[in-house]
């Protein structure tokens, strides 16, 4: 970070022109001071933008036709039932914790395994290749992603697994590890080329092989940054949209079976909030999902900065 | 001379065979993507024509190419980076050049980190509640891309950031001691040493808001509009949502269709991912310092 420069006038004084440029200068400068503070805040105040238009839009649902625990436990979502619309998240909250949780389980260990490998093994040319893969795969649009667990992943699991539909818990969690692992191996490695060679070295020194200094040096080293991986890994999975939504067979479940079919919260409001009038209590109750989602993140996100940067000021 | 010993064999092999393993995992990560990639290619290739790309959708999206799609992603992309890139760049430019090292900044900086892992449907969510509905623009272009600039705009900031922390500290001091403001030391110093580090950052951008589709379901992008958008206060089609639609929403859409339009957007993002690996290749070659 910098340090405060003091402004200093010009001292020889007797020149006006002078002194007027300088203090154009200073007033520029003030002038840009001001405006790069101005967008150096505009992610707080989007932050703030974020959560405040969308409890604004569906607060209501919360205050006036639901209570926060019955909304939260009670399994029925039905909001398009003529006589009885009933909503109950827990069903899309299971839902979208499975398919999360069968991807980070499937996509942990190879995204840590290869990390190890591009950041601790790999050399030159190998490791540049790999670094690239990584950073394309993980720009692969999820709405491609969600196309290919539809018209790839699906006849495959059919086949594989003798089952009817392929278009369920173990297609979404899939494509999600998918997904999530570039992402998490590539924060995973930043994380372990953050640990100091000299750690490296003095471990070479003592006569160590290459794995002996990346089990026994670099990975505790680096395992607040790991698990900051992880964490972002499970955050992306969860607000994952539109491969969860063409994925995972959008019926509302709580599956006993990686076969089953799930609805997750991000795609009940992706599949439903088109069809709802504004301000109807279905559109309400969207939108009190989005509140949920929105909070459940920046915990996870603030999680994950905790645990690298520690509560103290950095 | 020297003898190795069981120890030293037995290093070796762990050694060998732990190499081995990280390799397998690595290769279990990538390839089963590399064989979908495959798969794209050898279904959508043989139909990605200029025609397919130049002509409207029709017979209710089941044939004719993809052209009002392809515009309605450039304008929403562009109208994107208009909104996000300045913003972006002030961010970064404070952060990096004038942003003391303070609680303050840490909740800048926490801002940023949240703002990116704000779930993309819950952009949409916000960018119908501000855009759309309180600032009365209506499902338009201009909705969808405000909204689609403010779930990329960590992407400028970051990439911004770290390429102004790349211009070393000695040059900023020597024009300082020329008796610089902190803004002419930005502006003929900073800047001009890193804009083409700012360029990566925009192309990376582009390629992630292109495939974008969350953020434009509610905001501005129509599931079917056979020609072209007139203002930025218009609906467009967008490739993205176009490829959920043909593949989810439409019955009757031959096989190779939505094939050939996922390859469409996965090479406009890989190339500009490319691009923006490239240049930032050529910039590391090139480096002075």
């Amino acid at each position: 970070m910098l340090t405060k420069l003091p402004f200093r006038r010009s001292t020889t004084g007797d020149q006006h022109r002078a002194h007027d440029a300088l203090d154009w200068a200073w007033l520029t400068d003030k002038a840009v001071g001001v405006l790069v503070f101005v967008g150096g805040i505009s992610a707080i105040i989007f932050i703030l933008s974020v959560f405040t238009f969308i409890t604004r839009q569906g607060i209501g649902f919360i205050t006036d036709t639901m209570e926060v625990g019955e909304f939260l436990t009670s399994p029925a979502w039905r909001p398009t039932s003529d006589e009885n619309p009933t909503y109950g998240a827990f069903a899309l909250i299971v839902g979208t914790a499975s398919v999360t949780g069968l991807a980070v389980l499937l996509a942990v260990p190879f995204s840590l395994g290869a990390a190890i490998f591009i950041a601790e093994f790999a050399k030159g040319r190998v490791r540049e290749t790999l670094k690239i893969l990584i950073e394309f795969l993980a720009a692969i649009p999820s709405v491609v992603w969600g196309f290919i667990g539809l018209s790839i992943m699906n006849p495959l699991i059919i086949e594989l697994f003798d089952v009817p539909v392929g278009l369920n818990l173990l297609n979404a969690g899939i494509i999600l590890g998918l997904m999530s692992a570039p992402i998490m191996t590539s924060i995973a490695e930043d994380a372990l080329k953050a640990v100091p060679d000299s750690y490296r070295e003095a471990a070479e020194a003592m006569g160590a092989t290459r794995w002996q200094i990346t089990w026994k040096v670099v990975l505790p080293a680096g395992r607040k940054g790991l698990l900051a991986a992880i964490l972002l890994g499970v955050g992306r999975g969860f607000g994952e949209t539109m491969a969860v939504l063409m994925a995972s067979g959008h019926s509302i479940n709580i599956p006993d079976s990686p076969f089953d079919s799930v609805r997750a919260l991000t795609a009940s409001i992706a599949a439903e909030l088109g069809e709802t009038a504004v301000g109807s209590d279905h559109y309400q109750a969207l939108f009190t999902l989005g509140i949920l989602l929105f909070i459940v993140t920046f915990v996870i996100n603030l999680t994950a900065d905790l645990v690298v940067n520690g509560i103290k000021k950095r | 001379m020297f003898e190795s010993t069981e120890l030293n064999r037995r290093n070796a092999r762990v050694e060998k065979s732990m190499g081995f393993l990280y390799l397998v995992m690595t290769l279990i990560l990538i390839t089963p993507v590399l064989l979908i990639l495959g798969l794209l290619i050898y279904k959508g290739a043989p139909h990605l024509t200029w025609e397919f790309l130049s002509t409207d959708p029709k017979s209710g999206m089941t044939a004719g190419g993809i052209f009002p799609a392809l515009v309605g992603t450039i304008a929403l992309v562009l109208g994107a980076l208009i909104a996000s890139v300045p913003i972006g760049v002030a961010a970064a430019i404070y952060l990096s050049e004038y942003a003391p090292d303070n609680w303050f900044t840490r909740i800048i900086n926490l801002a940023i980190i949240n703002l990116a892992g704000v779930p993309s449907i819950v952009h949409a969510l916000h960018g119908l509640g501000a855009f759309v509905l309180f600032f009365k623009m209506g499902t338009s272009i201009l909705a969808a891309s405000l909204t689609l600039a403010i779930a990329t705009l960590p992407v400028v900031i970051v990439s911004t950031r770290e390429s102004l922390a790349a211009v070393p500290m000695a040059f900023r001091e020597a024009c300082w001691n020329m008796g610089a403001t902190r803004w002419q030391t930005i502006r003929k110093v900073v800047l001009p040493n890193s804009v083409s580090g700012i360029l990566t950052g925009v192309i990376l951008e582009v390629s992630r808001t292109a495939g974008e589709t969350a953020p434009i379901m509610f905001t501005g992008a129509a599931f079917f509009l056979p020609f072209l958008p007139e203002s930025i206060f218009d609906q467009t089609m967008a490739l993205s949502l176009h490829l959920f639609v043909i593949s989810t929403q439409v019955p009757g859409v031959p096989e190779h269709v939505p094939y050939t339009v996922a390859l469409t957007l996965i090479g406009i993002v890989l190339i500009m991912n490319a691009l923006s690996i490239g240049f930032r290749m050529y910039l590391r070659g090139k480096k002075k310092w």
